[in-house]
């Protein structure tokens, strides 16, 4: 019995030291940051890494969700001869919501796992025993260039998802379901702000891109170096980014809007 | 991979995300009409202004000529004031008695303000007020007044 207790108190013990580490390492990494402007091309090949590569899915998908939001809108407003609403009802979900979400769960996807597992298997080939026997702090080689360029890359994504997904919208409403193309446009723009709803949507997807960052690259700094560890880490951090996008989604539409 | 390709390749991924930044602009909210603030100013006293937002268009005779910048309540008045600021190429096109009313575009649309010009030969100016306006037609009170003016005529 008391085993059992001792056991489940040593379960929370461990979970709030590693949420500590995490703080800690996420506070060495912000503090790594002056450390960039010399070395400005890791940023631009960080940038590469998780912004470029990920371009492609966030266009296709983005043009998909656009054309989805389309046709279920179209379907709903028809029912109140509101059809001309429908450039409003995609460009605010695309705007607000979807794009900013939609972005940090493939990017959790995509370039956080890959994230993950490049520092894990750094750390499991001993290349980050390498660097610091070196006298290179891998805060400053390997972890502030990565959560930078994630900081960056993923609002930039948000905002070419949410522009790709209106096209999409405008190519199922307009030129397929026949919405007249100048209602499309006019009640988009006579509802959709600047500042309210681009910029705070943008705002969203910084948070998420600092957030989802931060999880991949500790989970691959904190990773047990052998092959289930790594593995076990990337799965983790899918799992832990795309609950905290999420959770996070709630909680910053609750304060913005 | 080579290191001017990714360059190049980081270069194209930033043009991309200032052409979706300039086309969320400009394309989806309506950053330019905010720009354009070159116009005059006109204010108006509305006993009610319905569903009337700040953006909103204000229309003379159907064509789009400026639009709503803000609406206050104003406690001298015990009314709401209504600013708009007209294009800069309607200067000296209302006369003084110009009437505005709000109107609905459609069933469900929005609602916006339409001026309508009167006969004088005096012009308003910047910052004039428009002295004749007509509220915005709430539905309740519509429904309010024929259910009373049937039962007053059985």
């Amino acid at each position: 019995m008391i085993d059992r207790v001792a056991r489940f108190g040593r379960f929370w013990l461990d979970a709030l030291e590693r949420f500590g580490r995490a703080q800690l390492f996420l506070a060495r990494s912000l503090g790594a940051m002056p450390s960039l402007i010399p070395r400005f091309p890791l940023l631009i090949q960080q940038l590469y890494a998780s912004g470029v590569m990920t371009l492609s899915i966030i266009l296709v998908s983005g043009l998909f969700v656009g054309m989805v939001l389309a046709l279920q809108g179209y379907n709903l407003l028809q029912g109140f001869g509101a059809e001309a609403a429908l450039g409003q009802a995609v460009a605010l979900t695309l705007v607000r919501e979807l794009g900013p979400v939609v972005t940090g769960l493939l990017f959790a996807g995509r370039a956080g796992s890959a994230m993950t597992a490049e520092i894990g298997l750094m750390k499991a080939t001993e290349q980050l025993s390498g660097l610091e026997m070196m006298a290179v702090d891998p805060f400053k080689r390997v972890y502030a260039p990565r959560l930078f360029a994630g900081f960056l890359a993923l609002p930039m994504l948000a905002a070419m998802f949410s522009a790709v997904g209106v096209l999409g919208g405008y190519l199922v409403g307009v030129e397929v379901l026949g919405v007249d193309a100048g209602a499309y446009w006019s009640n988009m723009q006579s509802s959709v702000a600047f500042v309210e709803d681009v910029c705070q949507g943008l705002i969203k997807a910084l948070v998420f891109g600092l957030v989802v960052s931060w999880i991949a690259i500790f989970e691959g700094a904190d990773c047990i170096p052998t092959s289930e560890g790594v593995s076990a880490a990337t799965t983790r951090t899918v799992v832990y980014s795309s609950l905290s996008v999420l959770g996070l989604d709630f909680v910053l539409t609750a304060i913005m809007f | 991979m080579n290191s001017r390709t990714t360059e190049i390749l980081v270069g194209f991924f930033m043009l991309i995300f200032f052409a979706a930044m300039l086309f969320l602009a400009m394309r989806v909210s309506n950053l330019t009409s905010l720009g354009s603030s070159t116009g005059y100013a006109l204010v108006a006293h509305f006993d009610n202004v319905g569903g009337l937002k700040s953006g909103a268009p204000v229309s003379a005779s159907g064509v789009r000529v400026g639009q709503v910048e803000s609406i206050v309540y104003d406690p001298d008045q015990f009314s709401a004031e209504v600013m708009m600021s007209v294009g800069e190429d309607f200067v000296g096109a209302f006369p003084e008695d110009t009437t505005a009313s709000i109107y609905t575009a459609g069933l469900l649309g929005e609602q916006y303000i339409g001026l309508e010009a009167g006969a004088e030969d005096i012009m308003l100016g910047d910052g004039d007020e428009v002295t004749l306006t007509q509220s915005a037609l709430v539905l309740e009170r519509l429904i309010g007044q024929v259910l009373f003016s049937r039962s007053g005529a059985e």
